[in-house]
């Protein structure tokens, strides 16, 4: 199984964009399932429900939302290869910019839209800075200039990404996402032992301590699991 | 290639020297130099050794270096470029439509300053013919299509390097969003594009797209308080000249407050390859060629006739009038039936 880490600030298009790009994974033929973590409330689930994907979704509620998606990274994997997915995308919205979600050896992918403002590449932290792939949304409705402005700022933050430019609405961009996220010759089977590509911020369990490895015997504290059994039919 | 090893013992003015662009860097990357001008970038960057300034500024010594070093790599070869490294054509070699038939064309090739029109009902293909174009795709999209430069397979830097896009994309949908003037909008253009000459570009870029647009504005307006018409004409004038993409792409351009001749002229003289969507006639009869899709591939090519060029005086005569009666209604004057003129 392929695992790809999507994340982004709040409304920059994340779940349009993972919409758009399984539908060039199940046109290939490939089974896709998505974690959608959120904080309070979410009902992406259902719109991933109706794609024809198997999807869980994971509130954090009063805890740091970052910690929260790290202590069930391990379980959500196994959940995945447990229903045989051939590949499994987890999206967590960054919602303080001092978010560090991604893992070293799994596929990290920042959503960011051209309406956030030029100054947002600086203001984003590991999140948008240790991304492997910068996708940049909303390009439809801002002028070519600021496109190339925004784009360039993101170079200048994170030299080392692949920048491209997806269209949540059309879908544009999306196949060419898909092309290189899925690499058939990629098997995860554990996370465990995994280490985080820079530490998360501070809450109240092992992960404030600086924990940054992964698996059920590192965790202390204030540690939260999402329910993966089979949940009962919505009333 | 650029190195840590080759940057961490120099000083950061011996760097700010040697690359003129990386106070860009330091400025992006929240790092304050102010006194410490003179202070080895190895010995400046310490700061991040000590725990809590790094997890509170996240940042990383090894990977705040390793990024400097890939920025300046990137920088350099992107002034590297020589203008003869340009883009002087796209070729478009057939794949299949949607019902996996071959494209009806051999092989279609579009040189700069060369303006071709795609037209065909919505949902068609467009939008995927302009992303194989993007992608340069290399039989590897839905459609199998082949995108050639300058006749060669193309290179895969255009897929995904912010400073290489073949594609720069126009449309009657988009706008300006930040809050600046017309000054200082060209001047963050120019800077982000490392142009030398920024005064020079910002009269330049002013002055054609005042020249295109149907009522003038100043340097000192609002980008966010211009008219449709100036905004295109801002756009179109900034592309053109700013841009460094050498294919522009065109969704339609509405027939109000810019001149659309004088535009298309612009693009074509700063030698871009134009690519038009649109099914308004007179933008259509401009173009040199139209590509016609249908059921997701393309159908046919076809030239501009001389009769379909003949036409297009014609066209644009019935044009006139009704921009004449615009004018007319906006200065609070009466329609009559002489101004029809025909």
């Amino acid at each position: 199984m392929n695992l790809v880490t999507v994340s982004g600030p709040p409304s920059s298009g994340k779940t349009a964009v993972i919409l758009k790009t399984i539908d060039s994974f199940q046109k290939r033929g490939l089974e896709v399932g998505v974690v959608k973590f959120d904080c309070l409330y979410t009902d992406d689930d259902i719109l991933y429900e109706k794609a024809g994907v198997k999807v869980k979704k994971g509130l954090s509620g009063s805890l740091c939302p970052d910690h929260y998606f790290v202590s069930n990274i391990e379980e959500v994997t196994q959940w995945g290869i447990k229903e045989g997915l051939d590949i499994l995308i987890t999206e967590s919205a960054g919602l303080c910019n001092r978010c560090s979600p991604y893992v070293k050896s799994v596929t990290a992918v920042c959503v960011i839209d051209n309406l956030s403002g030029i100054n947002t590449p600086k203001k984003i932290g590991p999140m948008l800075k240790s991304a492997d792939i910068v996708i940049i949304t909303k390009g439809d409705i801002v002028s070519q200039a600021e496109r190339e402005v925004f784009a360039s700022r993101v170079n200048t933050v994170n030299p080392g990404a692949s920048i491209m430019h997806v269209n949540g609405l059309t879908g544009q961009g999306a196949y060419e996402l898909s092309t290189l996220l899925y690499d058939e010759k990629v098997e995860v089977k554990t996370l465990v032992g995994e280490k985080l590509r820079f530490s998360m911020p501070s809450a109240l369990c092992s992960y404030c301590l600086g924990e940054t490895r992964i698996g059920e015997s590192y965790q202390m504290g204030n540690v939260r699991k999402i329910d993966m059994e089979e949940k009962k039919k919505r009333s | 290639m650029i190195t840590i090893q080759d940057i961490q013992q120099k000083t950061i003015a011996d760097l700010f020297e040697q690359y003129p662009f990386l106070p860009g860097f330091f400025e992006e990357n929240t790092l304050e130099v102010d006194g410490q001008i003179n202070e080895k970038l190895d010995d400046f960057l310490n700061i991040l050794d000590d725990e809590e300034e790094k997890e509170n500024r996240a940042m990383d010594k090894a990977q705040v270096m390793e990024s400097m070093a890939e920025y300046i790599t990137q920088m350099l070869a992107f002034l590297g470029e020589d203008e003869d490294e340009g883009v002087n054509s796209i070729t478009l070699l057939p794949g299949t439509n949607k019902s996996g038939e071959k494209e009806e064309f051999e092989e279609l090739t579009i040189n700069k300053s060369e303006i071709v029109c795609i037209v065909g009902p919505t949902g068609s293909g467009k939008s995927r013919l302009l992303a194989d174009i993007e992608w340069v795709a290399q039989n590897d999209t839905p459609t199998s299509r082949t995108i050639l430069v300058n006749g060669e397979e193309g290179d895969k830097k255009w897929r995904v390097t912010s400073g290489h896009k073949l594609v720069a994309q126009l449309s009657q949908n988009m706008n300006f969003v930040m809050d600046l003037s017309v000054y200082e909008f060209i001047e963050l253009h120019a800077q982000s594009r490392l142009v030398e000459d920024v005064e020079g570009v910002i009269q330049k870029i002013f002055e054609q797209a005042n020249n295109l647009a149907g009522e003038k504005f100043s340097l000192d307006t609002p980008i966010t308080s211009l008219s449709g018409g100036q905004s295109r004409a801002l756009m179109i004038a900034d592309t053109a000249i700013l841009s460094k993409s050498p294919i522009i792409l065109i969704d339609e351009i509405e027939n109000a407050g810019i001149d659309r001749k004088k535009a298309l002229e612009l693009l074509v003289g700063e030698e871009k390859i134009v690519l038009m969507a649109t099914h308004d006639p007179i933008l259509a009869l401009m173009g040199d060629r139209r590509i016609v899709i249908k059921n997701g591939g393309i159908h046919k090519v076809i030239d501009t006739s001389g009769d379909e060029q003949n036409l297009l005086s014609e066209l644009e005569r019935m044009d006139n009038v009704i921009q004449n009666m615009r004018t007319r209604l906006r200065h609070g004057e009466i329609i009559r039936q002489e101004d029809i003129g025909f």
